[in-house]
Formats: C-alpha cells, structure tokens, sequence
C-alpha cells in the first residue's frame, strides 16, 4: 500500500503547478484551467484521506466539489466571452480597470 | 503490492507532467489536451484509492464536459496560440517561479510534520469490501448529505441563469461585432 503521504505530497505538487499557472500564465483560459487543475488537487487530497479513515463522506465530498467546478466553468467561460467581447483579449494583463 | 507503486508513480508522474505541460502551453487548444492526460492520471489514482464511483465521474464531468465547455469557448472566441511579448509582465518570471517552489516546500513541510509525528501514521489498512462503489456512495448521499446534495440543484441553476445572462448578446448600443 503507498502510504497517504505521497498522495499528500503529490497533491501539494499539483496544487503548486496550478498555482504557477496562476502566476505564470497570462491566457485567461489557461489561467482559469489552472484554477480547475488547483481544485482537482484538493479532491485527491479528500479522496486519499477519505481511503485512509476508511469513510466514504469524502467522495461525497468530491462529488459536491465537481458540481462546484462544471458551475464555476459555466459562469466563468460566460465572463470570459464577455470580456473577450467588449475588449477583444484574453491577456490577463488589460483587465486593469480595478487598479485605475 | 510492487504493483500498487508502479501504477501510484507511473499515473503521479503522468498527471504532473500533463499539468507542466499544460500551464507551459501558448495555444489554448493543446492545453486542454495536456489537461485532460492530467485528468486521466488523476482517475487512475482515484480507482487505486477505491473511490471508483468519483474516478468514473471524473472522467465523465471534467473530460467529457467541462473540458469541452473549455473547447467550445476557444473555438467560439477563435483564440489561436497569442503571443503576448510586446509588454513587459510587471513581475520576472524568475520571482514567479521562486515563489511558488517555495509554495511548494511549505506545503510539503506541513505534510511531512503532520504525516510523520502527529496523529496521522500513514499506512492505509486494507479497504472493506465494497469501499467506493456507487451503491454505499449513494446510500450516504442519498442520506446524511442529502440537503447538500438538494442545495447542488440549486447552485446548477443559478449558474445556468447566470451563464445565459451573462454571455447574452447585448441588444442595444454597441455596433461593433466582435464576435
């Protein structure tokens, strides 16, 4: 059996990688997809522990997490076609009108 | 049991190297690829830990739709691989990776502090019969989560509502078309 830190360990790294993506990139898209890869981190995180302690509320857990996520993809695809409308671009760097 | 860490590392490699490659992408199209090999690692892990019921429905909801939300939308919006060099991002790349490798560390600090002198010994005992499967998952969803589950409806359908509302075409004012 692998022991329940690797799978810690592991979900730290792509939960790292998603947050690079955050940092790094300047799609919107991908930038967004990080966000998706960030949450997909922290299920495997709940799935492992929910195997460790031998309880299956974890999964529902996950399942509730997932619904979360296609919602979250639906609203904001939406806003990023809107935003791509009115201003022609998906680089992260124009939307700046906050900090004006 | 050899078995069992060939799979965990081989799939762990795969799922980080699908993540890498994805945020390293410039066209949108071929990030949603490498995500989805993320994705897929992802599942295989999910079926090792016995939750297949989720493994499946990881496939079925991220591969399968939201992903394919994600491509709709590049191709709708015609996004082809931009390159975005003319201006100068405000912060190096170099600080952005420092930080988050040193993200990375603290996080894995906090495991291995939790994992190797707190409650937690980290051996898994053997899983009960039956751990996983879409019946006992329902059962408990079905029952003692069954107001969360009832309110999932409702989020679904404010985020249809507000999905429509918000990418609805504005009718007045606006000739410009870019769409």
């Amino acid at each position: 059996m692998i022991p329940i830190t690797h799978y810690l360990i592991l979900s730290a790294l792509l939960f790292s990688v998603g947050a690079a993506g955050v940092i790094i990139s300047r799609n919107l898209i991908i930038v967004f997809m990080s966000i998706e890869l960030m949450l997909n981190a922290a299920n495997l995180s709940i799935i492992a522990f929910s195997r460790y302690l031998n309880l299956m509320d974890g999964h529902v857990f996950v399942f509730l997490v997932l619904t979360v996520a296609a919602a979250e993809a639906a609203v904001g695809l939406a806003i990023i076609i809107t935003i791509f409308r009115r201003r022609g671009s998906i680089n992260v760097d124009h939307f700046n009108l906050l900090k004006r | 049991m050899v078995l069992d860490v060939v799979i965990f590392y081989a799939a762990a490699v795969i799922a980080v190297f699908g993540a890498v490659m994805m945020i390293m992408q410039r066209n949108p199209v071929a990030s949603v690829m490498y995500m989805i090999v993320s994705l897929v690692a992802q599942a295989i892990l999910y079926i090792q830990l016995n939750a297949m019921f989720v493994g499946a429905l990881l496939i079925i909801v991220y591969a399968g739709a939201i992903l394919v939300l994600f491509l709709f939308v590049i191709m709708l919006l015609n996004l082809r691989g931009e390159r975005f060099e003319g201006e100068r991002p405000k912060m190096s790349l170099a600080a952005k990776y420092f930080l988050v490798v040193i993200f990375f560390l603290e996080v894995a600090m906090i495991v291995r502090e939790m994992a190797f002198t707190g409650p937690i010994s980290g051996i898994m005992t053997a899983a009960p019969a039956g751990f996983g499967d879409v019946k006992p998952v329902a059962e408990i969803l079905f029952t003692k989560y069954i107001y969360p589950f009832e309110l999932t409806s409702v989020l679904l359908l404010v985020a249809i509502v507000g999905a429509v509302i918000m990418a609805k075409r504005e009718k007045t004012g606006e000739t410009e078309e870019t769409l």
